[in-house]
């Protein structure tokens, strides 16, 4: 069974956004106005963040893009009071739309805030709505629940169905999610973290890679590699 | 109509006299009342059906700040639900004479604290359609249900513990209204002022009470046991209800100190609340003699040491977290100490503790009109600081990027106020319903006093201990029976 992981190199990411929107295409968030991004409204399952350092001019910016952070030792899930957010087999942290009742204790609990909540019905422009993603996994999710990242969880499953199909074995390369695929810079890359045959691996074991608030022990699946 | 072998006093008493007769006669001052809080709350109820219908984007909340002021009103009334739990149950176990005018008004609070409080984490909950999930796919790993089986095991205990020591006063009611209604029949030859639903009322609610020794030596132990149990029912609910918080890892959430602090914090807005709707019933109703000097000196003596509790714990919590360097931790102590939130911070301060301090040190403050200074202080200063424990540490998330900002919206500020509306005036109607002032528990205290200077009468000495009980219980059937 592989263990997902992702590792995102800083050096090369140079914050075009191109994750954040294929996300929103590939997992039909809704969008969002100024205003409601300026509320804290907005729903990004991958978000790049800004870390701004110093006054001007010595002004020291980190870009640092931020879908979920898959942890292994997943606080979130701790506290769900109906199991709605749980570790599926695949070792992804996934939300049951369906069975949330919307206290948002998960939102509160995970400290990378990679919980998102349905304040409102959500709505789409009509021309965006027509190409909404038709997968019934990312189905527009009801107001009232909490939504986040899968590491595009239908993609896995094409994948499995698409090597059924040409009759040969499921291999860890078939899958990745909308976020690496789409990488102007090459930035992400995706795969087994068990395999030391694997890029990820190795990325993962490189001097240069670390994990956000690794001091908390909720043993992430996200990696970066430092910006030199 | 039956007729019942009653244990009250032929004729009505003083003290029956000014507790019931608020029941009977309705006071324009008291149709005001009621009349104003229940349109504050009609219209919080018509902001609430606008939250449902559009979603909770109508609240202030955000992303990183989840928990509002509705999870700040439930940590209120949870908190002041304590008053009963202490006053009743802790000073039944240790014999305090001096509460058995007060418990069952504490009694009320805590029934009715603990209902509005359990209805502010139903108005917070994205899908309140989906609430009985909590009970089909329940996890006990979750703290929130740790909340939900704490309360209700405290709602259900705290109305029993409600109602066990009402039935004697049911019975003295029905038995009342029994007589008067005869006397009515009898000379105008129609029914009595008392309409015949409260009569059916008190009569199924007193369960059939005649005051035998019997039923009494029940009574006392069924009560003896609930105070007993309550206690460490009450600890419990608080210690969780802070876990709630305490369970995650957030800055100045994740603390030891959280489960005591809340407790501390529950039972001093508790009585500061209790200081208040006796201080009101007091006054409305008329039970200025019963209701007395002693209650608000005593009272206010175990309001201060709590005052002076509460700010021990938050001296231990914030010079331990200060004196750290602990990044995430100091950026939400600098929100409280110097930021955004330095306003709430220090008010909470001296709210809670200088304002009540000063005045209830002095025994000349512990009077009425001191100690409701000093409980409304408490009562604002205890829901500041819930608010200041939730709202800074949301705001200042450890994946410090930025910082985020709460401004609680007009449906949030609208349904607070119709919650402390519906919850006055459901604490209102009660009282109009059933009487305010434990009657028999009072008369059982003037007895025991009683018997207690008789004995130091006969033995020539004062200061005699009884052995309270079995004097007690010899002397009431001596009384009962005339011998």
């Amino acid at each position: 069974m592989p263990r997902w992981g992702m590792v995102i190199d800083l050096d090369k990411c140079f914050a075009c956004q191109s994750c954040t929107a294929a996300c929103r295409m590939e997992n039909n968030t809704p969008p969002a106005g100024p205003g409601a991004t300026d509320d804290g409204r907005a729903i990004l399952w991958n978000e790049v963040l800004a870390f701004v350092e110093g006054e001007y001019p010595k002004t020291q910016v980190l870009l640092v893009p931020r879908p979920c952070q898959q942890c292994d030792n997943p606080p979130c899930t701790y506290v769900c009071p109906v199991k709605a957010t749980y570790k599926n087999e695949d070792g992804i942290v996934v939300v049951d739309y369906d069975r949330c009742i919307g206290c948002r204790m998960c939102a509160v609990a995970c400290p990378y805030q990679v919980r998102y909540f349905n304040w409102y019905a959500p709505a789409w422009p009509p021309a965006l709505r027509a190409h909404l993603n038709p997968d019934p996994e990312v189905a527009p999710r009801p107001k009232g629940v909490v939504e986040k990242c899968t590491f595009c969880i239908q993609r896995l499953r094409h994948a499995k169905e698409k090597a059924e199909a040409e009759g040969r074995p499921f291999d860890a390369t078939d899958y990745q999610p909308a976020c690496v695929q789409t990488c102007t810079g090459h930035a992400r890359y995706f795969g087994d973290l068990d395999d030391p045959e694997s890029l990820v691996y190795q990325l993962s074991h490189s001097p240069r890679a670390f994990r956000l608030l690794e001091e908390m022990g909720t043993e992430p699946k996200v990696y970066y590699l430092k910006q030199g | 109509m039956e007729k019942v072998n009653s244990s009250a006093p032929a004729h009505e008493t003083e003290l029956e006299r000014a507790v019931l007769n608020p029941l009977r006669k309705t006071t324009l001052p008291f149709w005001g009342a009621i009349a104003v809080l229940g349109v504050l709350f009609a219209f919080s109820m018509g902001t609430l059906v606008r939250q449902w219908v559009l979603g909770l984007g109508v609240t202030g909340l955000n992303r990183p700040v989840y928990w509002g002021i509705y999870i700040t009103n439930f940590v209120f009334f949870i908190g002041i639900s304590h008053a009963g739990t202490l006053i009743s149950a802790i000073l039944r176990v240790t014999n305090a004479e001096w509460r058995r005018p007060i418990t069952r008004v504490a009694e009320a609070i805590t029934f009715f604290a603990l209902i509005l409080g359990a209805m502010q984490i139903l108005l917070d909950l994205g899908r309140l359609d989906r609430v009985l999930n909590v009970v089909i796919f329940g996890r006990f790993q979750s703290p929130l249900l740790w909340d939900v089986t704490c309360i209700s095991v405290y709602l259900l205990s705290s109305t029993l513990y409600l109602y066990l020591p009402m039935i004697p006063d049911l019975a003295r009611m029905r038995d009342r209204m029994a007589d008067s209604d005869a006397a009515t029949a009898a000379t105008e030859g129609k029914k009595g002022s008392w309409q015949n639903w409260r009569y059916h009322l008190y009569r199924i609610m007193a369960i059939g009470w005649h005051g035998s020794a019997e039923q009494h030596r029940r009574l006392e132990k069924s009560i003896g046991l609930m105070a007993i149990l309550i206690i460490p029912i009450a600890v419990s609910v608080h210690t969780v209800v802070s876990w709630i918080f305490g369970m995650m890892m957030q800055p100045m959430w994740h603390s030891t100190i959280l489960g005591p602090y809340f407790v501390v914090g529950a039972i001093f807005s508790g009585i500061a609340m209790l200081f208040l709707f006796m201080t009101l019933i007091r006054k409305m109703w008329g039970l200025e003699k019963w209701i007395g000097a002693k209650q608000y000196n005593y009272l206010g003596i175990l309001l201060l040491v709590m005052s002076v509790f509460w700010a021990y714990f938050t001296l231990s919590e914030y010079l331990t977290t200060g004196y750290g360097t602990l990044v995430h931790e100091q950026h939400v102590l600098q929100a409280k100490l110097s930021g955004e939130y330095a306003p709430w911070f220090y008010a909470m301060l001296l709210l809670n503790f200088f304002v009540p301090f000063a005045i209830l040190i002095r025994r000349k403050g512990r009077t009425p009109a001191g100690t409701v200074i000093a409980s409304a202080a408490i009562a604002v200063g205890m829901w500041i600081e819930r608010f200041t424990i939730i709202a800074p540490t949301l705001t200042r998330p450890s994946l410090g990027y930025e910082k985020a900002i709460y401004t609680p919206s007009f449906t949030e500020i609208a349904i607070t106020v119709g919650s402390l509306s519906l919850f006055a005036m459901l604490f209102l109607l009660f009282f109009k319903l059933f009487p305010a002032i434990s009657i028999w528990e009072v008369e059982e205290g003037e007895h025991i006093a009683a018997v207690k200077r008789k004995a130091e009468e006969l033995l020539g000495q004062p200061g005699v201990e009884l052995v309270s009980d079995a004097v007690y219980e010899s002397n009431r059937r001596r009384l009962e029976t005339g011998v």
